[in-house]
């Protein structure tokens, strides 16, 4: 879990130009880290191919913290 | 046979990010020599095109943001060019929008303004550019857009981009025939699906990637360079015989019927 905590941190930070220190578990996409939806597009295609794996439209859409796609991404490896 | 595009100037319009077809289009004309000039709206992509165009070594390109909504903007885009660089001798139109939630779901539902938005910025989009570059293409040109087989056949979900396409397509031809006379041809590339932001957009896109791996002739997807490449053969001389045409680069998925 740490291990990919830090890696989509890494991400995040390079995507949406934030600091390290905004992006937790607990920190939302759209409200803390003002991503719009392009962003978060961008960053789930960032993730898929990172983690190389395939996040479906449902399980995008289920994304809203940071918390919640490091929790995905575990749970599929 | 000359293959180098050194000395020639071409307009690259809808860079969004490195995944971006145009961005394949930039990088096999740079390749080729050519000096490139990126359009983008706003601010997000600007400074996105910007970043990435670092990576290009040799001539430093130029940026103008291009609202193709708005026919003045348009004009003024153009009138910059034409004052900085004075002739182009080719444009890429890699340019579509529709709202999300019209790209999955039944086409039944399509609203009236989600309709007119994806003939606004995907079709229309190229008639006026066509015309405010037809001036600048002074020694003759070639210009590209980029379409899909969802304008020629049914694919799920693509929906309203789908009929945009389809108008697309038709717009080029006429295009190809207004301007032909000039020497400016007119062409589209259908490219097979990609990983890009527009794609993504699309409903359940990663299962047409996995369709085209298991029925396409090639069995493969294609990549961003190879759609780059039949870009570059369509705006150089190579094709210079060519106007009017759609050329599939899909791995041959427009082919097969069953």
């Amino acid at each position: 879990m740490a291990e990919t905590f830090e890696k989509v941190k890494e991400i995040i930070v390079d995507r949406l130009d934030v600091e390290e220190s905004k992006v937790t578990m607990e920190a939302s996409f759209k409200e803390d880290l003002e991503a719009d939806s392009l962003d978060v597009v961008e960053l789930v295609m960032e993730l898929e191919d990172e983690f190389d794996m395939e996040i479906s439209d449902e399980e995008a859409e289920k994304i809203n913290k940071v918390g919640d796609a490091v929790n995905y991404i575990d749970s599929q490896s | 046979m000359n293959f180098s595009l050194e000395g020639r100037t071409y307009v690259v319009m809808g860079v969004a990010n490195k995944r971006s077809i145009a961005w394949g289009i930039a990088r096999s004309l740079h390749e080729a020599g050519a000096r490139l000039i990126f359009t983008y709206v706003g601010e997000r992509f600007g400074k996105s095109v910007r970043e990435l165009a670092e990576s290009l070594e040799g001539q430093e390109p130029l940026f103008y943001e291009c609202d193709v909504t708005d026919d003045e903007s348009i004009i003024q885009t153009f009138e910059s060019i034409q004052n900085d660089v004075g002739t182009i001798h080719g444009l890429a139109h890699c340019i579509a929008f529709a709202n999300r939630e019209e790209l999955k779901g039944e086409f039944l539902n399509t609203s009236r303004d989600g309709f007119l938005t994806a003939q606004n910025i995907s079709s229309y989009s190229l008639t006026a550019v066509a015309r405010a570059a037809k001036p600048l293409m002074k020694d003759g040109g070639s210009i590209l857009t980029m379409t899909y087989l969802g304008g020629e056949k049914v694919v799920q979900n693509y929906n309203v981009m789908g009929v945009a396409k389809a108008s697309l397509d038709a717009n080029m031809r006429y295009l190809a025939s207004n301007l032909g006379k000039d020497n400016i041809r007119v062409n589209a590339i259908s490219a097979g699906p990609l990983r890009t932001l527009s794609a993504k957009g699309v409903g359940d896109f990663n299962s047409i990637l996995a369709e085209i791996e298991e029925r396409a002739p090639l069995r493969r997807p294609v990549t961003q360079e190879e759609v780059g490449d039949t870009a570059y053969y369509l705006l150089s001389d190579l094709s210079r015989g060519v106007t009017g045409e759609i050329i599939h680069v899909d791995s041959g998925f427009n082919i097969i019927g069953f």
